[in-house]
């Protein structure tokens, strides 16, 4: 049996049509209910409703076996997995914004509004940038124009929220989709499983192409 | 009649430790006991090696700074000699002091295992490979041995002619078997098409030794990586029928510390436990650090994942609960307390029934010592 996380969300209900197109399905979890977990023993597989920032830690700790998680999570929480393929959808940007008329000033240091820390620690240590780092959990958008930051590192998706508050994007980090990640532990036991998995949502992938 | 599991006092790892002991003592392995403590300086020294940089440090009395051991592998090394033709071969079961990755505090993790310094042959490798496989085999018959060898991660690195920053990188890509953003690094750094392929083909390579060594070939790595290979095919074929060859599989996504081992790596795993139980490989490069001549090949097994297999709760906490009050004389109380050990295995003597005690029998002593049993047998 294999264990799958998936992400809660309009993302996660595109997950599992990959997987249900390369022969995973489990039509119960298509009923609308308040389940959170879904069998289908026939095909040996299992799903469960988890929030999308929570897959990885359910992966890593063993109590799911593979699941599908954003790049943003894995390069934030840095979880000790497996990364197996490149999922190709939930396509979205890390980029640093500011006000349209920001001009960065090297003698300073600049002040990073985000919700993801980690990822911006690392972007600015790679360019040996000195920065004050402001943890926030929403509304990063309103940092820069109320003077709280200079600038901020946040996912853009199509920029019409960082537009609708005149910000724009100034530099990308990474681009970012969801990732089919693995348990380290369990891809050694059922790796003949997880692999077929993989090769299908791999194949699928590329197809939509 | 004793009765299981309240006579059942050797704890799960307790129990794991006495047969890796006498497994490694079989071999010629002898115990290695140290100090709690060690000198900082040996870590901040080698701080790449240990598992987690932060160290618990102290001043003595005298005003040295002293560490409680995050590691034992760097002591074991520090107290051994070089000499030609000899290799020392020890054991220890110790606790190290160091940060949980997953907690990010400190723990204190019990750890067994062997080190073999000094005049490192493919006989010592396979020895330690066997051991290993065997050490897992007594935790549990369902295990994986997973083996690497830093010679090929090393090899295929210096032909990316990558920068240093570059190559971390591609290190992270291959020890995450992440072979799509292996592709846009590769891209982005002008790396060669070609070289790129080979990199993702090794990056999915798994499976059995035999099949993978083929794999390798087929890869036509060069000539740099001929004696590698020709040192897996030597390990392979060394191990012939012996039933562990079954277990073990060639894996490359195991980078142990680059700075610091060379040759085969391995971690072991056994199913049901999420994280690595067995870890180690030959690191001769920490012992040329320390200006030695000699050669190293160890492994660690972390008792405290152990946890994990341990997960039936006890059934009961004690055979017998008596109960008795305080009309009854303390000689009556330690007699038919004794009494009762001779027969049973646990007997707990209280006033009144403990919150929360599962026991599997309750006795009532009257003050002229007679045992009532009033409900339930063993």
């Amino acid at each position: 049996m294999i264990n799958v996380a998936l992400p809660k969300g309009r993302l996660g209900e595109k997950v599992y049509d990959m997987f249900e197109l390369s022969g995973y399905e489990c039509p119960s979890i298509k009923e609308n209910s308040r389940k959170l977990i879904f069998e289908n023993k026939e095909k040996g597989i299992r799903y469960f409703w988890v929030k999308p920032s929570d897959v990885a830690i359910y992966v890593e700790r063993g109590a799911a076996d593979i699941g599908v998680a954003g790049k943003d999570i894995l390069l934030e929480y840095e979880p000790d997995v497996f990364e197996l393929c490149d999922l190709d959808i939930g396509k979205c940007r890390m980029a640093v914004a500011a006000k349209k008329d920001f001009r960065d000033n090297p003698d300073k240091t600049l002040r990073v509004a985000t919700k993801f820390v980690n990822i911006a620690k690392n972007y600015y240590a790679s360019k040996c940038r000195d920065i004050d780092i402001i943890k926030l959990n929403g509304s990063i958008e309103i940092a820069p124009i109320l003077g709280l930051s200079d600038v901020i590192v946040d996912i853009v998706e199509t920029g019409t929220t960082l537009k609708e508050n005149d910000l724009e994007p100034f530099e990308t980090i990474v681009p970012i989709s969801a990732r089919l990640i693995a348990n380290k532990a369990s891809f050694r036991f059922k790796s003949n499983e997880i692999e077929r998995i993989s090769q299908s949502l791999d194949e699928l992938t590329k197809a939509r192409k | 009649m004793k009765n299981d599991p309240v006579t059942n006092i050797i704890k799960y790892e307790e129990d794991i430790v006495f047969k890796l002991r006498s497994l490694y003592t079989a071999y010629g392995y002898r115990p290695y006991k140290m100090s709690k403590f060690e000198e900082y300086d040996l870590y901040v020294r080698n701080r790449d090696f240990l598992v987690s940089e932060s160290v618990i440090t102290f001043n003595d009395t005298d005003g040295r700074l002293l560490a409680l051991k995050p590691d034992v592998t760097l002591s074991i090394v520090k107290n051994s000699t070089d000499v030609d033709g000899f290799v020392n071969k020890v054991y220890y079961n110790e606790n190290v002091y160091r940060v949980s990755s997953r907690t990010e505090t400190y723990r204190e993790i019990m750890q067994t295992g062997l080190e073999c310094i000094g005049d490192i042959d493919t006989y010592n490798v396979i020895e330690v490979l066997s051991l290993a496989a065997k050490s897992l085999e007594t935790i549990s018959p369902d295990y994986v041995l997973d083996v690497s060898h830093m010679g090929i991660i090393f090899g295929l690195l210096e032909m990316t002619g990558a920068n240093d920053v570059t190559k971390s990188a591609i290190i992270e890509c291959i020890t995450s078997k992440n072979a799509h953003d292996l592709l846009r690094i590769c891209a982005e750094n002008g790396i060669e098409q070609s070289i790129c392929d080979k990199l993702c083909k090794f990056i999915s390579i798994y499976g059995d030794m035999d099949s993978v060594i083929n794999k390798l070939k087929a890869l036509d790595l060069g000539e740099w990586a001929d004696d590698i290979i020709d040192e897996l095919q030597l390990i392979s074929d060394a191990l012939g029928s012996d039933p562990i060859k079954s277990k073990l599989r060639l894996d490359f996504s195991i980078a142990n510390g680059m700075s610091y081992y060379n040759g085969i790596v391995f971690k072991g795993f056994i199913n049901g436990i999420p994280d690595s139980v067995l870890s180690g490989g030959r690191y001769d490069r920490l012992l040329k650090k320390m200006s030695r001549t000699s050669g190293a090949i160890g492994f660690a097994v972390y008792l405290d994942v152990l946890e994990y297999m341990d997960t039936q709760s006890k059934a009961y906490d004690v055979d017998v609960l008596l109960l008795y009050n305080n009309n009854v004389s303390v000689n009556i109380v330690m007699d038919a307390v004794k009494n009762l050990t001779a027969q049973y295995s646990t007997v707990t003597a209280q006033k009144i029934v403990p919150q929360k005690l599962k026991y599997r029998s309750v006795a009532q002593l009257s003050a002229d010592g007679n045992i009532i049993f009033k409900e339930g047998n063993i």
